[in-house]
């Protein structure tokens, strides 16, 4: 087995010290991701470290949606990547189609001592980010609302307001306004969700379809209240301090690292999603972006300051106020057909 | 050497050039094929297979609201723009073509700068004049004409506004090209004949003027049916045109087999404008600069 020869080598070229030559002996992995700040941060957070430790060089690549290429890259048989970095819908709606290898978790330890919610058979939690409401207290004084009832509120709680065009996340949170415990959520109630989501239809100002675009609404004072990602909305309010908001009532999603079907290298891809999710690594991503560590042990080794956890969607007391959006569901048929519902909708 | 064989090796000459000429132009071809004909090709072929030959993505077409509706909100839109953009460009054609020396050159670079700017500049541009504390809000307000701020982007409005605006060259350049043609001398043979100003107008430029005007609208209705980054910019997410719903059946659903189907049609009406325009209208002749 050439693979388990290279590990070996690596492992005393290591062990001798030759830590200056590690690619030479130890083979590499082609790890793609989103590009952008958030690939930039996670370079030196956790690829290059994890390259360091494998003793492996890791090619990087990156694709803003990367299913188109997955889907192409499996058709083919031969694929050039190994690890993606993807929502996990992706992982696995791509699982299903045989284009994404199944992990086996005793081979990924790190993993494995995830909380079973924060991983799928093709997958497993790599950073999170929240849908979060956000609002601009200098438009709306002391009516700031503070859930998705509230959002839904137009008499009390008078304003312009933007949400994500969208069914993800959007189909949620108008469940959660029409009064379904946050636990109760999935499967979601897709008529229920869509005749609560028509209720609110004439009182949304943009339905925006770019994480930039909703900044823009809110720092130029055209919504008062929005759903954002909460990277997006931290990032206003450096400029914007009217510019606020609250996790409560958000929602949890994540990105996951899963691997390609025929991978070139897959036993390299293997032990290196296991250094990733290490909450070593892990605890890194957060000193470097807004955004939290995948693997909640991070948390635990003391890395990560208390007041940055505070402001980090995944640490435990703000994980505790959200929900965890289910990318199975939406990976389903009932999610996909949700999905098509949305284009009817949205006219 | 005879007159005739004179006239042979003439024509043989010119079928020797024209053959050069077909050669030259090869490479210009082979271009025009990989990167026209082949993807149309394979665009067409797409729209009418579903795990086999099929005609579901059409049938979905016509029975789907969401496409009807897409389609006729598109061709509602690029109405509308065509008439707004005709109204505001055909003075200024006027006065492009009647303008002398240096007027002549201020009105032509007044058209051509904003030709020139990226769309999406303008289309923030006009995001940042007209929404709730933009400019045109806050004058008006300032004036005492309104009380609460006007929603004049994020919506229909906001969309035919920017089209217009981005469109309007467009209609600018092919009026001014056919009144540039028109002699002035059946203007004053008019007014000589005793027409006063409104009446030459209206029986002598207006109508000579015509070909200028199928070809503006011709070319802003079809640009307008196309429109992507203006309406996804200033529709607000509801203002859901044609091109808007072809990416999104990529994007959302991957359904290529769908978005090829409206692409294809899509082609089709705007072939079919092109060729219903140019029965009566010899195209390439009023929108070449000559």
């Amino acid at each position: 087995m050439p693979s388990r020869t290279r590990i070996l080598a690596a492992g005393t070229a290591l062990a001798l010290g030759f830590s200056a030559l590690p690619a030479l002996a130890a083979g590499q992995i082609t790890f793609v991701s989103q590009g952008g700040a958030y690939q930039e941060a996670q370079t030196v957070a956790i690829l290059d470290p994890a390259a360091k430790e494998l003793g492996i060089t890791v090619n990087q690549d990156s694709a803003p949606d990367a299913w188109p290429m997955i889907k192409t890259q499996g058709e083919t048989g031969k694929p050039i990547w190994d690890v993606v970095d993807t929502p996990p819908a992706n992982c696995v709606r791509g699982g299903k189609e045989g284009l994404i290898e199944p992990l086996d978790f005793s081979k990924i330890p790190n993993a494995e001592a995830m909380p079973a919610a924060y991983r799928t058979p093709y997958s497993v939690a790599y950073e999170f980010y929240a849908s979060v409401l956000a609002f601009n207290k200098a438009n709306l004084g002391d009516k700031i609302p503070q859930s998705w009832a509230d959002f839904w509120d137009v008499e009390k709680f008078p304003g312009t307001r933007a949400l994500r065009n969208h069914p993800h996340v959007t189909l949620e949170a108008a469940l959660l306004a029409d009064g379904v415990p946050r636990d109760k959520l999935y499967p979601l109630d897709v008529d229920r969700a869509f005749k609560k989501l028509e209720e609110i239809k004439p009182h949304i100002t943009v339905w925006w379809t770019s994480g930039g675009q909703s900044a823009q609404l809110l720092a130029d004072g055209e919504v008062d209240m929005a759903m954002v990602w909460n990277g997006r909305a931290s990032a206003v309010m450096k400029d914007a301090p009217d510019i606020g908001f609250t996790f409560n009532d958000g929602f949890l999603q994540n990105t996951q690292l899963c691997i390609l079907k025929n991978a070139p290298n897959l036993d390299q891809a293997v032990r290196f999603i296991n250094t990733a999710v290490s909450p070593e690594l892990q605890a890194n991503l957060p000193l470097h972006i807004d955004y939290g560590p995948g693997n909640p042990a991070a948390f635990d080794i003391g890395k990560i300051p208390a007041e940055r956890a505070a402001q980090l969607p995944s640490s435990p007391e703000n994980a505790a106020k959200q929900t965890l959006i289910s990318d199975e569901w939406w990976a389903s048929p009932e999610g996909e057909a949700a999905e098509k519902r949305w284009l009817t909708f949205i006219q | 050497m005879t007159a005739s064989s004179d006239a042979d090796l003439a024509r043989a000459f010119e079928r020797g050039e024209h053959r050069l000429m077909l050669l030259l132009a090869l490479p210009a071809f082979v271009v025009v094929f990989c990167l026209l004909v082949l993807p149309l090709g394979w665009l067409v072929v797409q729209s009418f297979w579903d795990d086999g030959p099929s005609l579901n993505h059409y049938a979905r077409l016509v029975t789907d609201p969401v496409y009807l509706n897409t389609f006729w909100l598109t061709f509602r839109i690029s109405f509308i723009v065509t008439i707004v953009t005709l109204l505001l460009a055909y003075p200024v054609a006027y006065a492009a073509t009647v303008a002398t020396g240096a007027w002549r050159a201020v009105i032509l670079a007044f058209v051509l700068v904003p030709f020139w700017t990226s769309v999406l500049v303008r289309a923030y541009a006009w995001l940042i004049l007209l929404q709730r504390s933009g400019v045109v809000n806050g004058a008006l307000r300032d004036a005492g004409l309104i009380e609460r701020p006007l929603a004049l982007v994020h919506n229909e409005t906001g969309t035919i506004i920017a089209t217009v605006h981005i469109l309007l060259p467009f209609m600018i350049l092919p009026l001014q090209a056919t009144m540039a043609k028109i002699p002035r001398d059946l203007l004053t043979a008019g007014a000589s004949l005793g027409g006063g100003p409104l009446h030459v107008f209206r029986c002598v430029f207006l109508p000579l003027s015509l070909p200028g005007i199928l070809a503006g609208s011709t070319l802003v209705f079809v640009l307008c049916l196309g429109f992507y980054i203006t309406p996804e910019l200033m529709g607000g997410g509801r203002t859901v045109m044609v091109s808007m719903v072809i990416s999104r059946n990529i994007e959302l659903y991957q359904a290529w087999g769908a978005a090829s189907a409206v692409s294809v049609t899509l082609l089709a009406i705007v072939g079919a404008i092109f060729w219903t325009v140019s029965r009566f209208l010899p195209l390439d002749r009023v929108f070449s600069t000559r």
